[in-house]
């Protein structure tokens, strides 16, 4: 019973196929009988095409309104065979079901009957574009009843009677829009600009607000062999949508023997921020260096952005005053673990276009550092970390390390904390 | 043999699955129940001078004390109770330390009483007070909340209900009013500065996570990686969740248990009204069917139905007969299921029945993309099933189907655009039959533009549009997001046909598009890719105009959209019954149609009613002319 049903449901499914058969025609993947002849699919398409027209025709194929039982054995064009179907989920009709309320409308409320409100089963002429779906041949005479009562969709035909062939069922006219006023309307009853902080207001509250965030993705204790360091990596925006004030700061140093704490490097870009697209800014401004000595200023343009994938990305270059090129590449990816338990692979690059002896710097890589830190969200604001850092000096930047007697690389245990407010 | 629980039955059954969701960081209602039941309704307030006064407040949820700002002392504002025909004398009073406003969601009133600061009047300025007047020309349940600041989401909402000037056609035995907001301890810049600074993801702890990919849960790799391609997250089906959000019934959480009475056989009519700020709810009563009788305050051919999802702003009244004498649970469930409002209908004080556990987080699919139907093997169901239903149906519609604008005689959306609109030239539609679906959705994503500008020539494209939906699908057959495989009957708006005819079933005299566009990562809204803050010229319209409009939706959220001082006509396929509406939900990647005559003169708001969306520039100005006026 259960079966019969459903099929009775599906023919009008397919029934419906004709709108959608024409531009489907061509759908690889169908895999149509070969005892399906597309004889039977154009005349269906036809009414279809004419129903665009107008309203008032209605296509050939489609059955008179919808009785609950039209003929069985009836075949119509366009009905593919949805035996195939028999396992869809969404189409299980309870049998005992009776369409509700509006049924005094001859069946047109189609949508009343129970259980096929969802998708799958007011589902109509594409089901045969799933690839796959093999529609056996020899088949099609399967009875098949047109009880429209599963089609919501048949329910649009304009002149359904009792629902008036008026209203939203008209196509609408091609009059020109109106031009929009300049004037404000409440001007006229509440005079001598009694509206205009309440306008400037509603301006500024619906989209026109100013927002900030401070952020340290990096700040961290870093345990090494022998020199343990520290390390900070922070950024700070003010402003609207599109324009931001951004204050970027980086530094290391470390935690040396009798020295105490000595810093290495440590630099603050202020920089104006401006929306390029959905994901990406690009930033200009300032960096300054207060470490390494000689200090440096630099003239900076870089974007900032979300990458595809989520990953969280950096780039710039910089121009110090004395003529020296550098660039950094940065980003980094938060792998949820668990929803606060967060993995966060992390890759740093810093280039030179020169060598620059003063700062120990050489030309190109000048050194890359790799990190993973696995941080617990107690709060999203609030996350401390553990993690590893490794840290490569490179090319002549390696060199002039080892000429200072320095190591040239490093790996880190660090522990910190992520946080932003 | 339905269950009448005890509370101590209640807390053995929060033992049992109470410890799998303790993770969502929600509270089970069930697991603590601080209340017997409360059954107390909402305060009234008739006649025809009626006194609001708007302050600072506390409020007591689920035993604890949180601020809001209430009127007359309580959350929800109270009950105005007014009959069809009277004149309405409304003095409110503002005592708060900032400009409020109330704006009477449904009513059709002088544009001057419309109650949005800045587009209807001035506002109300701190300590001082303003008389609203207006005639009652219609009847139905309806609602009223502040149009200043963020202040709804502080508690500023209340019901209005409208009895009819003759005997009201629906007949009940008794009614409750049903309201349903979101409140939380968080203050609402707050919320909204988080969402500023970290997009969606912020309130949302139902994320994917490589746990639940290890554990086979949610998306397969392959897919997880192309949404990641495309930056979206398909869990992200809420803005703001139960993880900072208690859900309310009247004013009442879940544990303090609001209960409704009735008698066993009455025939009991509820009315809901989601009044929250960002929350759609699919609401259910287990045990007892749902006859829907009237949406957004106009009468309705009544639909039977298990669930329903109310968007933000809509109302919808039902009828239910319960006949045992035993206590049904009312569940408002939360559509991202962080969590639930909860109250009880009982037939005395103290009884509780059962409370069912969240069901499982929608993941949102490439029809929430607007891909149109190319769904993804095995996620949610069979899906792809239902592949072309809306165009099947477009066909069908001919004359007046959403979202089609038959002047050229092209047919359905997706089929008159040449080439990239046709699924037959479907990059990946290609693969070889039997072939997985999987594989061949995901070839159709990859060759698929997210963005293609020439598909929404109006919209402003710039940082603020993530997206736009290449293939979006008229969904007002379908039910609301993560209720498709719900098992039981779920309304879908086609269903909603208005029992007395419309008043205008003139043709449109034009048509137009509008498009929901957003970005998720910077936590931008609008409309067209324009916010209201860009102060663009209002949409006009003139007098007595008939326009359709289109929405197109071109986000992964709903949008539910609301236009001041109209009822529009939805164009689902009911002619001159169309279900007419003030507030309409646009699913994720779909469009609908509505017909609306402008007939009231003035300068009206319309906006996306989650307030977030709203505030962040979903948001434009409506201008009705006279005809004739100089532009």
């Amino acid at each position: 019973m259960k079966l019969l049903l459903l099929l009775i449901s599906a023919a009008p499914l397919a029934l419906a196929a004709p709108a959608g058969a024409q531009s489907m025609q061509n759908m690889p993947g169908m895999n149509m009988p070969a005892s399906q002849p597309a004889a039977k699919r154009k005349p269906a398409a036809k009414p279809a095409s004419r129903a665009k027209r107008t309203t008032a025709e209605r296509p050939a194929a489609r059955p008179a309104p919808a009785k609950r039982r039209a003929p069985a054995a009836k075949p119509k064009p366009a009905a593919h065979d949805m035996s195939g179907m028999g396992d869809m989920p969404g189409m299980d009709m309870p049998a005992s079901k009776t369409p509700s309320a509006a049924d005094a409308h001859a069946g047109h409320d189609m949508s009343s009957m129970p259980g096929m409100a969802m998708p799958e089963s007011a589902g109509g002429a594409m089901d045969h574009t799933m690839p796959g779906m093999n529609m056996p041949a020899g088949t099609n005479g399967q009875p098949m009843e047109h009880d429209m009562s599963s089609m919501p969709g048949m329910m649009m035909d304009g002149q359904m009677a009792g629902h008036g062939a008026g209203g939203t069922s008209l196509a609408p006219g091609n009059a020109p829009a109106p031009s929009p006023p300049s004037d404000h309307y409440a001007d006229r009853i509440y005079q001598n600009g009694a509206m205009a902080d309440s306008r400037s207001m509603l301006h500024n509250e619906h989209g026109g607000s100013t927002s900030s965030m401070i952020l340290f993705n990096l700040a961290e204790y870093q345990v090494r062999n022998g020199r343990d360091g520290y390390r900070w990596d922070g950024e700070a925006w003010f402003g609207k949508d599109l324009d931001r004030l951004t204050i970027k700061t980086e530094g290391e140093g470390v935690l040396a023997g009798r020295n105490g704490i000595f810093m290495e490097t440590a630099e603050v870009q202020a920089l104006y921020s401006r929306a390029l697209d959905p994901y990406w800014n690009v930033q200009a401004g300032v960096r300054y260096d207060f470490k390494p000595n000689p200090s440096r200023t630099y003239a900076t343009i870089g974007i900032e952005g979300v990458a595809p994938y989520w990953f969280e990305t950096e780039a710039a270059v910089f121009l110090s005053n004395k003529g020296e090129v550098l660039g950094r590449i940065e980003g980094y990816y938060d792998q949820r673990i668990t929803q606060r338990l967060i993995l966060q692979p992390r890759v740093e690059l810093n280039f030179s276009a020169q060598d620059v002896p003063e700062t120990r710097i050489g030309a190109g890589i000048s050194n890359a550092e790799f990190g993973l830190r696995l941080r617990y969200e107690v709060r999203r604001e609030f996350a401390p970390y553990i993690g590893v850092s490794y840290d490569r000096q490179l090319g002549k930047t390696a060199d002039y390390a080892r000429a200072d007697g320095e190591g040239v690389k490093a790996t880190s245990f660090v522990i910190g904390v992520r946080t932003w407010f | 043999m339905p269950p009448v629980l005890n509370r101590r039955d209640l807390f053995r059954g929060a033992a049992l699955t109470g410890g799998g969701l303790a993770l969502s960081a929600w509270m089970p209602a069930w697991a603590q129940p601080v209340s017997a039941g409360i059954v107390r309704p909402l305060p009234i307030v008739t006649g025809n001078d009626i006194t609001l006064k708007i302050a600072h407040q506390m409020m007591m949820i689920d035993g604890r004390a949180s601020h809001a700002i209430g009127i007359n002392g309580t959350v929800p504002a109270p009950l105005i109770r007014l009959r069809q025909g009277q004149t309405a004398r409304l003095s409110v009073i503002n005592d708060l330390d900032e400009d409020s406003s109330i704006h009477w969601h449904g009513l059709l009133v002088p544009f001057q009483f419309d109650g949005v600061p800045g587009i209807s009047f001035p506002g109300i300025k701190p300590k001082s007070t303003f008389v609203y007047e207006f005639p009652i020309v219609q009847a139905g349940t309806y609602w009223y909340h502040s149009h200043s600041g963020l202040q709804e989401q502080m508690g500023h909402y209340g019901p209005i209900v409208i009895d009819p000037e003759g005997e009201d056609p629906i007949r009940s035995d008794r009614e409750h009013v049903v309201v349903l907001s979101d409140h939380s301890q968080m203050h609402p810049h707050a919320i909204f500065r988080k969402l500023k600074q970290v997009g969606g993801g912020y309130f949302n702890y139902q994320r994917q996570t490589l746990a639940g990919l290890l554990a086979k849960k949610d998306q397969p790799l392959k897919e997880r990686l192309d949404w990641g391609n495309m930056r979206m997250d398909p869990t992200d089906v809420s803005d703001v969740t139960g993880s900072t959000y208690t859900y309310l019934v009247n004013g009442h959480g879940p544990q303090d248990n609001w209960t409704a009475l009735f008698r066993p056989g009455e025939r009991v009519r509820l009315r809901f009204v989601n009044a929250s700020a960002m929350t759609t709810f699919n609401v259910r009563i287990p045990g007892l069917k749902l006859t829907v009788v009237q949406a957004d305050g106009l009468n309705v051919r009544p639909v039977e139905v298990d669930e329903f999802q109310i968007a933000v702003a809509e109302t919808y009244d039902v009828i239910v007969t319960p006949t045992d004498d035993r206590a049904y649970t009312l569940v408002g469930e939360s559509v991202d299921r962080s969590g639930m409002a909860r109250a009880t209908l009982a037939p005395r004080e103290g009884m509780a029945a059962e409370v069912p556990a969240l069901r499982k987080r929608p993941l949102a699919n490439m029809k929430d993309m607007g891909m149109g139907d190319m769904d993804m093997g095995g996620m949610q169901g069979m899906d792809h099933s239902a592949m072309g239903h809306d165009m099947s149906a477009s066909g069908a519609a001919a004359g007046g189907m959403a979202g089609m604008n038959m002047e050229s005689g092209a047919s359905m959306p997706a089929m008159d655009k040449p080439a990239d609109g046709s699924m037959a030239n479907m990059p990946g539609m290609g693969a070889p039959a039997g072939d997985a679906m999987g594989g061949m959705a995901m070839g159709g994503m990859g060759g698929m533009n997210m963005r293609d500008a020439s598909k929404a020539p109006q919209v402003k494209m710039g940082p603020g549009v993530q997206t736009i939906s290449p293939m979006p699908m008229d969904r007002t057959g379908e039910p609301g997001q993560g209720l498709e495989d719900a098992g039981h009957r779920v309304l879908v708006y086609r269903d909603l046909m208005a029992v007395d005819r419309n008043p205008d079933v003139r043709a449109p005299d034009r048509a137009m598009e509008i498009h929901l566009t957003g970005n998720m990562e910077r936590y931008m809204w609008s409309f067209d890719g324009v916010k209201l803050s860009d102060k663009r010229e209002p949409i006009p319209f003139l007098e007595n105009e008939r326009v359709r409009v289109t929405l197109v939706n071109d986000t992964m959220m709903s949008h539910p959209i609301h236009l001041h001082g109209h009822f529009f006509e939805l164009v689902t396929g009911h002619g001159e019954y169309s279900p007419r509406k003030h507030t309409v939900n646009v699913a994720p990647g779909g469009k609908v149609s509505f017909d609306v005559t402008a007939n009231a003169i003035g300068d009206w708001a319309f906006h996306c009613h989650m307030l977030y969306h709203m505030h962040a520039g979903m948001m434009r100005v409506v201008s009705v002319r006279p005809r004739g006026e100089a532009a």
